[in-house]
């Protein structure tokens, strides 16, 4: 993605398609990033396009009936079920076009959730549907809780995070579990031929990931940090500072992994302190020393791991 | 020509969905469900039937996909029993919410606990209220007839609901039968390919699932509740169609030796067979007792059943369900709440019976109904349990 970001300034309005599938006018929160991701990823799909959505922020604040945002085909059954839905569109469309009754042609079949959708309650009918390798998109939009129900802990939220379900209280400061790897898990899977993480505050690498999973046969997830300042104690205008320092603190590290070959999308030659990423967040506001220095070892450690799989993927390869 | 073979039921009722080209199937095995999907996987993988056959990972999912599947115009297919109902029950609902016509056959099985597998109507009860058309099948003509009539009148644009059709498990599903099956010519003509009236396709997208606020959630269940009670005429039309193409007719509600009698028998399902051995001595007996079955079961059909007791003095009604700590089993509550208005409204005994596998012989029903005689028809009792 490097390639286009020297050149920003010049090309940056060629670099988007101009036409908006995901409408203005909807109901999320100032400075949703999620809204944005959204919109980035409607964007680049185009118009020829079916979306399975989760129940979640972006179902409530996109589809108030009888208004809606949506510009693409799309349907909203339940929570869990995303994937599975998609598997029935995708199902569907296939025969239909196999039995001659719609015309061939290629369609991009995008579920979308957020994290407690995908990683939490939606975690075993996405993997029934990579496992079962049907032809779809799948977005998660990781907001790193049930930010729709009020703040509540997911399995996303990070490690010292206050929500309302896991409060920094007088003996347990906050949640105490680390962040489940959930693109570790797609790829896991061991069939999905791209996994990718995205983040709205590097938009062209956001948009370009999308257009490779779009063309990719078969599943390809792509996992989007989704900044909610409403969620993190955050100033609604600094979502994007906020995504930017998660990856460049490595808290967040933007990466791909294609047929099982890892590369590095942002190679942060020297992580920022993770203290610069949580000093603006409410969130964190409770994190004493000891607990920081923890933090950022595990974050270096991770990273430290995370190139090494960059590494031996591409050694293997050679 | 119609031909007429012996054959397991589950087979017949998998050769229905064939011979109305279903296009996805989503299924996740569970006793006694598993011999109709099994038989519908060799067809797709023997190319006998082209259609997309999802093995997905729990009924939960197969629910999900069909309502996906059939919301791009994809005729859909999904079975199940039990436990497996009670997890895809949350999508149940919302697939009639959305008023997609996706069939159902529900090889009828307890909920647990404790786990057993055996036949009794307390999965399909625990979905009562979910906005399906619900079918019971006697036997196993029933239900290779009704995977015609349920997709014909599920995908009537007049219509548009999903369609349950439920089948006593192991009584019908394991049980060799012969069946007349229909001439594809036939089937063609009386089931055309899907046209959905909305679909999700690119060419005009559409909005389907949008949450709705107090101010339109109610307008929007009852256009849904009255979707569903205007289903009956359409679903009268389908089986009388259907009736002049094969000749044989389904109701509402069938009766059996109702003619002047003043007890009636109530069933629904597999035991109706049963019933009638023992309404039949009854009548040699000299003592007039009639039967009556409830098939239809949602929307309910009040004006038929009503016309189906009157005269009656003494209804006994058999439930296979048990509503605990309620006022009867779930069909006995019904048909109380169904009589209460009428002027002249006979005495209704309710009996549970057939609970999980419990056998009914003719001779159980000839001690319930005597039994009968002695009850007030206040709550109800369950027959033959060792205390």
């Amino acid at each position: 993605m490097n390639k286009n970001l020297d050149r920003l300034t010049i090309y940056a309005s060629r670099l988007l398609p101009h036409k908006e599938y995901f409408a203005p006018g909807h109901r999320a929160c100032q400075g949703c990033a999620e809204a944005l991701a959204v919109r980035l990823v409607a964007k680049t799909l185009g118009r020829n396009t079916v979306v399975a959505s989760a129940t979640g922020c972006i179902e409530i604040f996109s589809s108030p009936m009888p208004l809606t945002s949506w510009n693409v085909p799309w349907l909203h059954v339940a929570f869990e079920n995303a994937a599975a839905v998609a598997s029935g569109i995708e199902s569907g469309l296939k025969v239909l076009m196999r039995k001659g009754r719609i015309p061939q042609q290629k369609i991009t079949i995008l579920a979308m959730a957020g994290d407690g959708g995908t990683n939490d309650i939606g975690l075993q009918a996405l993997s029934g549907a990579l496992e079962r390798g049907h032809n779809f998109v799948y977005c998660c939009f990781d907001n790193e809780g049930y930010m729709n129900t009020g703040i509540q802990r997911s399995s996303a939220t990070p490690y010292g995070a206050a929500t309302t379900t896991s409060p920094a209280g007088k003996v347990v400061p906050g949640n105490v579990t680390w962040k489940k790897n959930m693109p570790e898990i797609a790829v896991a899977h061991n069939i999905v031929p791209y996994v990718a993480t995205a983040c709205t505050s590097y938009p062209f690498d956001l948009t370009e990931k999308v257009k490779k999973a779009a063309a990719v046969e078969g599943p390809a997830y792509v996992h989007i940090l989704s900044v909610c300042p409403t969620g993190w104690r955050l100033p609604t205008h600094l979502s994007i500072l906020a995504g930017r320092l998660a990856v460049e603190t490595g808290i967040f590290p933007l990466y791909e992994v294609e047929r099982g070959r890892y590369s590095l999308s942002v190679d942060v030659a020297e992580l920022r302190p993770v203290e610069e990423y949580f000093k603006i967040q409410g969130r964190f506001r409770h994190l004493t020393p000891e607990m920081i220095a923890k933090i950022q070892q595990r974050v270096k450690k991770e990273y430290a791991c995370l190139k090494k799989k960059v590494r031996m993927t591409n050694e293997d390869c050679r | 020509m119609a031909s007429r073979r012996g054959m397991e039921v589950s087979i017949a009722a998998a050769e229905a969905v064939r011979q109305a080209n279903a296009d996805v199937i989503a299924a996740y095995p569970i006793t006694p469900q598993t011999h109709i999907v099994e038989h519908l996987a060799e067809l797709v993988n023997n190319g006998e039937l082209d259609a997309e056959f999802i093995p997905v990972e729990s009924e939960h999912s197969a629910m999900s996909v069909c309502i996906g599947s059939t919301a791009v115009g994809a005729r859909s297919f999904t079975c199940t029993s039990s436990q497996g109902l009670a997890l895809m029950s949350e999508i149940v609902y919302i697939a009639a919410s959305l008023r997609q016509p996706v069939l159902m056959l529900l090889a009828n099985r307890s909920l647990s606990g404790p786990l057993g597998i055996w036949n009794d109507h307390s999965d399909i009860m625990s979905i009562r209220d979910c906005g399906w058309i619900q079918v019971f099948a006697e036997n196993g003509q029933e239900v290779y007839d009704h995977v015609f009539i349920g997709y014909r009148v599920a995908e009537d644009r007049n219509c548009l609901l999903p369609f349950l059709v439920s089948l006593d498990g192991f009584i019908l599903t394991h049980m060799i039968e012969p069946i007349e099956l229909l001439d594809q010519e036939v089937v063609d003509r009386y089931l055309p390919p899907y046209k959905p009236l909305y679909s999700l396709h690119p060419d005009h997208p559409v909005t389907m699932g949008a949450f709705a606020g107090p101010l339109l959630f109610t307008e929007t269940k009852k256009a849904q509740d009255e979707a569903l009670k205007d289903a009956l005429p359409y679903l009268k039309k389908g089986w009388q169609e259907f009736g002049d193409l094969t000749g044989r007719y389904y109701h509402p509600i069938e009766q059996y030796q109702t003619e002047g009698a003043k007890v009636v028998l109530v069933t629904q399902g597999s035991l109706g067979g049963t019933a009638s051995i023992a309404i039949d001595n009854l009548r040699e007996k000299g003592e007039a007792a009639g039967l009556v079955k409830v098939r239809l079961w949602r929307p309910f059909p009040f004006a038929e059943f009503k016309e189906a007791v009157r005269g009656a003095e003494l209804v006994v009604v058999l439930d296979r369900a048990i509503s605990y700590g309620g006022p009867g089993g779930p069909l006995a509550s019904e048909i109380r709440s169904a009589l209460y208005a009428e002027e002249r409204r006979p005495r209704v005994v309710n009996v549970i019976a057939g609970i999980a596998g419990r056998d009914v012989a003719p001779e159980d029903f000839e001690q319930m109904l005597h039994q009968a005689h002695n009850k007030s028809g206040e709550g109800y009792e369950i027959y033959a349990v060792r205390e």
